[in-house]
């Protein structure tokens, strides 16, 4: 025994002595990881550092909103949209009533339109912030955070100026917005939009040249165009890699043809490349609310559809008629007449989809959501299979996803 | 067989010369191509229209129920081709009793995660499919919630 203690063996021979195989270490990363920013559950198989097998685990998050629009009428279900993807609620809010609206074949009003152009570009920001914020802070980089949740307040504020919400807006309504565009919501985004491409010279002076971000990022979480392809990945990963693909280019929906921006791309596709596309992304999206300031049309911010828009409070006291569709809109719903619509538009995180099918009742048949992050997630093991582990965290912080809206 | 008013259409006329016996009906409603494909054909035809037709991207799978209708369960895929800039949707009718399909993820291998989550909320099997396991659900759920037979009101005690 003492002889044991004393003499060292060689590594080697002793594992040869107990007839151990070497094997490989299997890890749980998540579900609470704090880079996975929500609940996924990513699970390692690992030689050394190098990773060889990576299996996503999803559903902790699985809250059956496509059930929960099932017994929800169409109007109401707006509110579920919000929560599925709680960075970009107002994407979410277009997207479903767009595809209702061309169930009904509703005509929206040009300031309803653009309202929701300025609005939803307004969350493209908001949600490429957080994601700065927080992925620069999964990095290492943690004054950015600071930076970017600054910007972030000045756009919840304007939410909160027109609807009431920081967040959950619900704004966007079937037939037009909710409410009357609020007093004074010109100048409130004028200042911020003025001063917005500075803040994005800010945190580019943070980044961009910054050697240990371009040491942790560049050439790290490669994957090509075909894998993306085929895989199912959208929206800015995509375009990192060369593919110019946007849903507000290529089939534009709300009026989008009529803003000049253009749709910016890398051919890197590595971690680095899908930086530098979201900060032009910010780029442009402020070019778009620029425009959409300046050239905002007058009129009404609902359809002319009695049938599904709530009357003003005046007619509604004066008119039987506004009070009969008042107690039959608020009582019973409106009735969607039968057919399905994919309506897709283009996310912060890529193509969002809502499948809706109606039967000619109040309530939806069956709404089927596709978010992005669900296609994007599954890309995961492609990604991060045969690299190293400290580079899992900068391969998933750029794929921008949201588990709300994987699970759903 | 197609409608005379998609005879036009490029797409739904080439999918029809490929293979006519696979495709049972079509519609162009709302600016929207679906067609309705014989659910044994679903892999042939779906090669075809990515390798032929250019419809590289799978956008998703969903899955419907027309209880107490049969066929019940409808597979719905939407694809997507980028050269074309046009959307297709495909449709299988499958009946209610052990509603199974081909897997589509030798075609797409993004069709993996879809076909796992009808699988898991409608209980259609996919053959063939490499891990055909529930995604959202914990792996020992009962039933499956967006059948419209499922019981969302709790049972009476």
């Amino acid at each position: 025994m003492s002889d044991l203690l004393t003499t060292p063996i060689p590594e080697s021979e002793a594992i040869e002595a107990s007839g151990a195989k070497p094997r490989s270490l299997t890890l749980n990363m998540g579900p609470q990881h704090p880079s996975t920013h929500g609940v996924l559950r990513l699970e390692l198989e690992l030689d050394g550092e190098t990773i060889l097998k990576c299996r996503p685990d999803i559903g902790y998050l699985h809250t059956g909103i496509e059930k929960e629009f099932e017994v929800k009428n169409y109007q109401q279900a707006v509110t579920l949209t919000d929560r599925i993807d709680y960075l970009a609620p107002l994407s979410n809010n277009l997207c479903y009533c767009l595809a209702v609206e061309k169930l009904l074949g509703l005509e929206i009003p040009p300031l309803a339109q653009w309202t929701r152009v300025m609005l939803t570009e307004l969350t493209r920001l908001n949600s490429h912030l957080v994601w700065l914020g927080t992925h620069a802070i999964d990095i290492g980089a943690m004054s950015v955070f600071l930076y970017c949740f600054r910007e972030r307040e000045d756009i919840l504020r304007i939410f909160e100026m027109y609807s009431g919400q920081r967040m959950m807006t619900s704004y966007f309504r079937i037939g037009g917005l909710a409410l009357e565009p609020p007093r004074g919501w010109q100048q409130r985004v004028r200042t911020f939009i003025e001063a917005f491409p500075g803040k994005v010279d800010e945190y580019e002076e943070l980044l961009t040249n910054n050697r240990i971000w371009i040491g942790r990022t560049r050439g790290i979480g490669y994957m090509s165009i075909e894998d993306m392809l085929d895989l199912g990945i959208s929206g800015p990963m995509l375009r990192a890699a060369g593919l110019k693909c946007d849903a507000r280019k290529d089939q534009p929906y709300s009026s989008y043809e009529k803003f000049d921006f253009e749709v910016p791309t890398r051919t890197e596709g590595d971690v680095y490349s899908r930086y530098l596309v979201r900060i032009e992304e910010m780029r442009q999206s402020a070019r778009i609310v620029k425009q959409a300031l300046e050239g905002m049309p007058t009129g009404r911010w609902t359809a002319d559809a009695p049938h599904v828009v709530l009357p003003d409070r005046e007619k509604m006291k004066t008119q039987m008629e506004a009070l009969i569709y008042h107690f039959k809109i608020v009582t019973e719903g409106f009735r969607v007449p039968a057919g399905e619509v994919y309506q897709v538009i283009e996310s912060p995180r890529g193509e969002v989809g809502y499948y809706v099918i109606g039967d000619g009742t109040t309530h939806p048949y069956r709404v089927h959501v596709r978010g992005p992050s669900f296609g994007n997630l599954q890309g995961v093991p492609r990604m991060v299979e045969g690299t190293l582990i400290a580079d899992v965290i900068a391969s998933i912080g750029s794929m921008d996803f949201v588990l709300g809206d994987c699970d759903r | 067989m197609l409608p005379e008013n998609l005879k036009e259409n490029a797409t739904a006329a080439a999918l029809e010369a490929f293979d006519g016996g696979a495709v049972l009906s079509g519609k162009f409603d709302r600016g929207e191509l679906t067609i309705d494909v014989t659910p044994d054909k679903i892999v042939s035809v779906c090669g075809f229209l990515k390798y032929d037709l250019g419809f590289v991207r799978l956008s998703t799978v969903s899955g419907v129920d027309w209880y107490p209708a049969e066929p019940r369960f409808e597979v719905v895929y939407h694809l997507h081709s980028l050269d074309r800039n046009e959307r297709l949707r495909l449709k299988c009718r499958l009946p209610g009793s052990d509603p199974q399909i081909d897997s589509v993820t030798e075609v797409w291998r993004g069709a993996n995660w879809y076909e796992r989550e009808t699988f898991d909320l409608f209980g259609v099997r996919f053959r063939n499919h490499p891990d055909l396991r529930r995604i959202m659900l914990p792996d020992d759920w009962q039933g499956h919630p967006l059948r419209k037979d499922y019981n969302i009101t709790g049972d009476r005690i």
